[in-house]
């Protein structure tokens, strides 16, 4: 039995130098395979006699399975270093960029578009569109403008023909909506308006949102509160607002709104040319004319419109101070917005 | 309208500070725009007076004059070319302080020795530089300080007036609503009838009724026109930014400014007999007072004496009939001309004057009369002359005051609150016009000078206005909380560009007129529409489509260093058709450049037209269930071999492609650009989806490669494959084009699978085999196609 001792110890010695599966699998069979050394010792068990047979199988059986322990753990022990070895190789810079595409952006125009059309969408209004080139009907005349007003003179108007002009403000697709549809209504009107003026601080297209509140029971009241939260919620931000009185054929009473300085906060800086206040909006209860000529009872419905210049909340919201990037399309400009 | 606030204090003063004036009738509707000092900031200047002026002995430009103040003489070195003796100028004294902290010490110019500055309009912040020394009115007192003289403590205040408030183009208009609104009178001057000396008249005749409703005029005689207008005449007129010119015109000017009454004086002994108010006769030569000479319309109305016209209504005087520097005797007109004949008049022989501003927005036609007395006093007063009684015409078109019934709770429900009785009257009173009670409200009647009060609404602004905007209430807004249908069949133009924008797309506004060029080089033979004022050249044409806009925005962005470009646009496209003008919202997009962004990873490939197509492609999923087809088909625009159009169920509603090169090379764009443009309306609607129950049987798979000519397109091989396939077919799948070694050059190999599955049952070998055969019959027959070995 001292040679089942000393097999056991060079078989273990193998074991440990075996350098991976395949020589431990060597190692194996030479030992515990049907024609290895510990195998072959069973086998001669045979030879020796009943009494010595249970002992002698039971040690050799003990040696065998403690060979196979011995396999199996270094198999495991293999293993684990040829996963952790794939591993090592398999690693990357994970501080690399990816391989995705890079995203665009939207116009800014457009975010503070959808920014309004969200505010007011929320208390109901729909968003309607029209013509860009309208007659000259819809864009003045159904609004009290009519020929040689001089209230025309504030429209620098780009002319198709006699009658036909590009819009000079969304207001024309409020008409529209009061030919076809029955108070009450709410609507808001983005959209691009053109004007014949090119200068430092207009550009001949732009873009306005105008709206249209009409039922039975509006007043200058519910005008001045909406316009209030529409801007505070704009800006998010508890500005002081004050309505002064204007004038626009459409609308009477007519205001302008300003809001207190949202550069200086109403100290006065360059922007609100030191008066701390800035002009925002118009508004105003539609004029009865207006809903006569779309046949609307003004004894029986009140309403009020207001349109915003959708630039000029953009470059306060954003802090833009060229109104002429905006129409560009340079990617410095833009991206800004992505 | 740019106004003297000590002119608006004679009239009414109330106790408030400039700028609580300002903010005053800012709030009331009379926004003003600028406030300005009239003079700079400067003390220690007084009226001096040249008494000699010499040559300075070392300099050619320099003068030594003697200067006095009226007690003493003080040398004072000028280079002023119009210093010379008689005349009277500021003088600011050693110790003086000019605007910028300025002051003024004694110094040695050239080695002579100057005791202070002699000085010109831009010295003192008072003007313009003329070049020279301000020679100041011959009338002003020696020594007295300069600030006094001339009364230079004022601001002027700018008002940006809306067009509805003429009535305040004048001194008179913004006091009116100054007093009404701190509760003062106004202190009216003297418009008292000036009595005729003699009966020096001349006949007047309107033959224009409708045009000229009421015509005054009067002659004065013997007039000295040399005598200057008084130094507080021209100062009204400086600050006003007018020039005096003689004291007939500046009298006419300053009523205009003080009443709002436009009044023109003619030269009496130019006028052949007495005065016609008549239309123009087409063709009639007329040279304005700026010297134009005027081809006139027939729709034009002029003054014209027996012979010829002699001005232009409401416009602008003659040349020949002006008063000038030989005038003894002036025929002085005061007339009311109806706003709506003379809207718009001026402009369209290209003039705007004071006198049509005015006229086109309502003069107060009760005023000629008035203004015609006021002014025959200060003209007599200052340059003497005889008036004869004035000649007044009136036709039956003479505007009468408005009656406007104002009901009570009419007010309450426009301003949300009610305004007591008393303080409606006080309003209304103060505005000018007349109010009685009448049953549950008032009956009004308008002045003659508001054109803008013709309804009851009119009426509620004016309360609202002086009450005060802001002292009106605020309530919050409610309304029933109605559900509307969300038609979900709807895909929002939202949606659409932030797909664009996730496929790495920037969005772009370009301006919706093009250059014409462009435009014409891209889409030759369509006629856009064009302005008939454009801006500028480059932008005179409404654009056919969004690619010449984007076309620029990439060569702006190719110029700045950016080559990689992808940018896309909605919006209108303005496109003439048999059935008119349409108007079609539309989505383009451009891309350039490498395909992914500079990287470690992949070699910087070039975009090609699969990436148009797959972006667009991906755009489309958004509406998916919807039957898309893309056609070859050349495009004006396009390279001829890499374009197609988009179909949606059989009608074109988009085109997409690589720029065609010539194009490129027009604009100047070196890297080849790929285009794609449809309309908005076939990608916002789609189908809400159906349901079918998944299959829960196998799905059997077949490829097959087919040999057919290059040019059979993939797309109609696919639609034959699909359509004899057979109902089983659940997807068929273009995965490999191969042409090369191996098959003729003339040829690809087209290898396609095709994937069949049923619903309710496994399907069989024979069901499957039968199909394959189908399509590779009907390949072959349409196709001419072989199976590939």
């Amino acid at each position: 039995m001292e040679n089942l001792e000393a097999l056991a110890d060079e078989a273990s010695q193998k074991i440990q130098a075996a350098s991976d599966p395949r020589a431990l699998d060597d190692v194996r069979v030479a030992y515990l395979g049907k024609k290895g050394a510990i195998t072959a010792l069973l086998k001669g068990l045979g030879g020796l006699s009943a009494e010595e047979r249970p002992k002698a199988g039971a040690e050799i059986n003990r040696v065998k399975a403690l060979l196979s322990d011995q396999i199996h753990a270094r198999k495991s022990d293999l293993e684990n270093a040829a996963v952790a070895e794939k591993l090592a190789k398999e690693t990357i810079d994970v501080t690399l960029p990816g391989r995705g595409v890079d995203g665009g952006g939207l116009h800014p125009v457009t975010r503070t578009i959808e920014r309004i059309e969200a505010f007011f969408g929320s208390i109901g209004f729909e968003s309607v569109e029209g013509p860009e080139i309208e007659d000259d009907y819809h864009n003045f005349e159904a609004l009290n403008i009519p020929a040689h007003h001089p209230a025309r003179a504030m429209h620098d108007t780009f002319y198709v023909s006699d009658n036909t002009v590009l819009r000079t403000h969304t207001s024309p697709v409020q008409v529209r909506v009061m030919e076809e549809r029955e108070p009450p209504l709410k609507v808001i009107c983005p959209g691009r308006v053109y004007r014949c003026d090119s200068d430092l601080t207009h550009t001949p297209m732009f873009h306005q949102v105008e709206g249209l509140l009409i039922s039975q029971d509006s007043s200058f009241a519910d005008l001045k509160g909406l316009i209030e939260s529409f801007l505070r919620a704009f800006f998010e931000k508890e500005l002081a607002v004050r309505f002064r009185p204007s004038y626009f054929p459409f609308t009477e009473p007519s205001a302008e709104v300003d809001i207190q300085c949202v550069i200086c906060g109403g100290d006065g800086c360059r922007v609100c040319s030191q008066t701390g206040w800035i002009e925002i909006m118009g508004c105003g209860m539609v004029h009865p004319k207006v809903f006569e000529y779309s046949n609307i009872d003004p004894d029986k419905y009140s309403g009020f419109a207001f349109g915003m210049g959708v630039e000029r909340l953009s470059m306060l919201r954003y802090g833009v101070n060229d109104l002429r990037l905006f129409f560009e399309s340079d990617l410095q400009f833009l991206r800004q917005f992505a | 309208m740019k106004f003297s606030e000590q002119w608006l204090r004679e009239w009414v003063n109330p106790e408030l500070s400039t700028q609580e004036l300002a903010d005053q009738i800012t709030m009331a509707g009379l926004e003003v725009d600028a406030i300005e000092a009239v003079a700079g900031d400067f003390s220690g200047v007084i009226v001096g007076e040249i008494l000699a002026a010499e040559q300075h002995p070392d300099a050619d430009k320099l003068r030594v004059c003697k200067v006095s103040d009226g007690k003493d003489e003080f040398q004072v070195v000028c280079g002023a070319p119009n210093a010379r003796a008689g005349i009277k100028v500021p003088f600011a004294m050693v110790g003086a302080v000019l605007p910028g902290n300025f002051k003024i010490k004694k110094a040695k110019l050239r080695g002579v020795e100057s005791f202070g500055m002699l000085c010109g309009p831009d010295e003192l912040e008072l003007g313009e530089s003329t070049g020279g020394l301000m020679e100041l009115s011959p009338e002003v007192q020696v020594g007295q300080n300069l600030r006094d003289a001339l009364g230079l403590d004022d601001k002027l205040i700018e008002l940006g007036l809306t067009p509805n408030r003429a009535d305040c183009l004048s001194i008179r208009g913004i006091a009116r609503d100054v007093a009404v609104l701190n509760g003062l009178e106004i202190k009216t001057p003297d418009c008292a009838p000036v009595a005729a000396v003699n009966d020096d008249q001349r006949e007047i005749t309107i033959e224009a009724e409708a045009d000229c409703p009421r015509y005054c005029g009067r002659v004065i005689r013997n007039i000295d026109i040399t005598r200057p207008s008084p130094v507080w005449l021209q100062e009204k007129l400086r600050r006003a930014g007018l020039r005096s010119i003689d004291a007939v015109v500046d009298v006419t000017n300053y009523i205009l400014l003080e009443l709002g009454q436009p009044l023109h004086g003619f030269d009496l002994a130019k006028l052949d007999g007495g005065i016609r108010v008549r239309l123009a006769e087409q063709g009639e030569k007329l040279t304005l007072l700026d010297g134009q000479e005027l081809e006139l319309r027939a729709d034009s109305l002029v003054i014209a004496d027996e012979k010829k016209a002699l001005a232009l209504a409401g416009i602008m005087g003659g040349k020949e009939s002006a008063v000038g520097e030989s005038t003894k005797d002036i025929f002085l007109e005061s007339a009311f001309f109806a706003p709506e004949k003379l809207a718009g008049r001026a402009r369209s022989y290209g003039l705007h004057t004071d006198s049509s501003h005015r006229f086109e927005r309502g003069v107060d036609y009760e005023l000629p009369l008035q203004a015609i007395e006021r002014a025959t006093r200060l003209i007599t007063e200052i340059v003497g002359g005889e008036a004869g009684p004035v000649v007044e015409r009136a036709t039956s078109h003479l505007p009468e005051p408005q009656q406007i019934s104002l009901r009570e709770a009419r007010i309450e429900k426009m301003l949300a609150m009610p305004v007591p009785a008393k303080r409606v009257e006080a309003i209304l009173t103060g505005l000018g016009l007349t109010v009685q009670s009448a049953d549950g409200g008032w009956t009004t009647t308008t002045p003659s000078w508001r054109f803008d009060l013709a309804i009851e609404v009119d009426l509620l602004e004016e309360l609202a206005r002086i009450v005060g905007y802001n002292n009106l209430p605020v309530k919050p807004i409610t309304g029933s909380l109605e559900i509307t249908a969300v038609p979900e069949g709807r895909v929002g133009v939202g949606d659409v560009r932030r797909r664009m924008t996730a496929l790495g797309y920037q969005e772009a506004i370009t301006y919706s007129f093009v250059d014409p060029v462009w435009q014409k080089a891209m889409f030759p033979g369509v006629e856009a529409v064009s302005l008939i004022n454009p801006i500028s050249a480059d932008l005179a044409d409404m654009r056919l489509s969004h690619w010449p806009g984007l076309l620029k925005a990439v060569a702006h962005n190719l110029n700045r260093q950016q080559s990689r470009v992808r940018l896309f646009e909605t919006g209108l496209c303005f496109i003439p058709g048999e059935s008119g003008l349409q108007q079609e919202a539309t989505l383009s997009a451009v891309l350039t450049g490498n395909r992914t962004p500079e990287s470690w990873h992949g070699k910087g490939e070039r975009v090609d037209f699969f990436d148009a197509k797959g972006d667009l492609e991906s755009l489309l999923t958004l509406v998916a269930g919807r039957d898309y087809r893309f056609e070859a088909a050349e495009h004006t625009a396009l390279h001829p071999g890499q374009s197609a159009r988009i179909l949606l169920n059989g009608e074109e509603v988009g085109h997409i492609g690589a720029l065609h090169p010539s194009l490129s090379k027009q604009f100047d764009l070196e890297q080849a650009v790929y285009l794609f443009e449809i309309k908005l309306a076939a990608i916002t609607e789609r189908q809400v989806p159906v349901f079918h129950t998944p299959s829960r049987y196998p799905e059997v798979r077949r490829d097959l490669a087919v040999v057919v000519d290059r040019a059979v397109a993939a797309q109609s091989l696919l639609d034959m494959a699909r359509k004899a396939a057979g109902e089983h077919l659940v997807n068929l799948n273009l995965f490999d084009i191969y042409e090369g070694e191996g098959i003729d050059p003339q040829r690809k190999s087209l290898a396609i699978g095709l994937t069949y599955r049923d619903s309710s049952r496994t399907l069989n070998e024979e069901e499957v085999n039968e199909s394959v055969g189908h399509v590779i019959r009907a390949l072959e027959e349409g196709f001419g196609a072989t199976l590939r070995n």
